[in-house]
């Protein structure tokens, strides 16, 4: 039987993996995909709990964070078409229209 | 030995994937190494006796979510993302941040305690199959945060089609 801890390890590292990402690079799209790579870390520590703990909750969470990532995707992903569409640019640092 | 071995593997995969995803040049190569990922992520899953949440790992997440990112991918035709540099100008800040954030998850594990048992085994779940156990549940403890997540997919839906459509001239 593998222990807990080594789950939650690896979530943590792929968590961090997408933190760093999402902190240092400049096209949008790989920003997205790094708060995917966060979600996705955080669904394996809910389902390793839930399957250590012989209790069924965090795999339901699991369920909603599924349906959550997708609609944030789309809402995502539509805010990047019309960000491209007004600005013709993909890079973050050139988008300031809202710095005070 | 076997189910360790299993998951040393797959541990390895799962990690060395997620570090080229987020540092890949081309975002569609990042898209293809991370659909990889998802198929390591399911199968994690399978280890961990989630046989439903591994199915729709690769349904929703490979099927849907996935191509719905190359197909923005190859929409914006990115061709200046091959010559400009890749991270924002203070990286090392954004990194120091994940890494000091990585040092507390790290001091937060050390005093982790399990909370008490529940009633769903392995045995359970073998004899009555995931999807029944995950159904039950789903549909009668938590069918309120169920309809309330229909509506949260109807709000992105119609959200996606008012941000990305064009302007009407009025």
């Amino acid at each position: 039987m593998i222990p807990l801890n080594w789950y939650l390890w690896l979530s943590a590292v792929v968590f961090i993996v997408g933190v760093a990402g999402f902190l240092t690079r400049r096209n949008i799209i790989i920003m997205f995909m790094s708060i995917e790579l966060m979600l996705n870390a955080v669904n394996i520590s809910l389902v390793s709990f839930s399957s250590f703990l012989n209790d069924m909750r965090g795999e339901v969470l699991v369920f909603f964070v599924i349906a959550v990532a997708a609609s944030e995707a789309a809402i995502g992903l539509g805010i990047i078409i019309a960000l491209f569409r007004n600005r013709a640019t993909a890079r973050v640092d050139e988008v300031n229209e809202m710095r005070g | 030995m076997l189910a360790e071995g299993i998951f040393a593997y797959l541990a390895a995969a799962i990690i060395v994937l997620s570090i080229l995803v987020v540092t890949r040049r081309n975002p569609v190569h990042s898209v293809l190494l991370m659909l990889l990922l998802f198929f390591h992520i399911a199968a994690l899953y399978l280890t961990l006796d989630a046989e439903f949440l591994a199915a729709i790992q690769v349904i929703v997440y490979a099927g849907a979510i996935l191509v719905l990112f190359l197909f923005v991918i190859l929409l914006l035709n990115l061709k200046e993302e091959m010559v400009v540099s890749r991270y924002i100008g203070p990286w090392p800040l954004g990194l120091m941040a994940a890494l000091g954030l990585l040092f507390m998850i790290t001091l937060s594990l050390r005093s982790f305690v399990a909370g008490p048992s529940g009633q769903i085994t392995a045995a359970l779940i073998k004899t009555e199959t995931h999807t029944k156990v995950l159904g039950k549940i789903l549909f009668t403890e938590y069918i309120y945060p169920f309809e309330i997540v229909s509506m949260v997919l109807l709000v992105a839906i119609i959200g996606a089609i008012v941000l990305a459509k064009k302007k009407l001239r009025s």
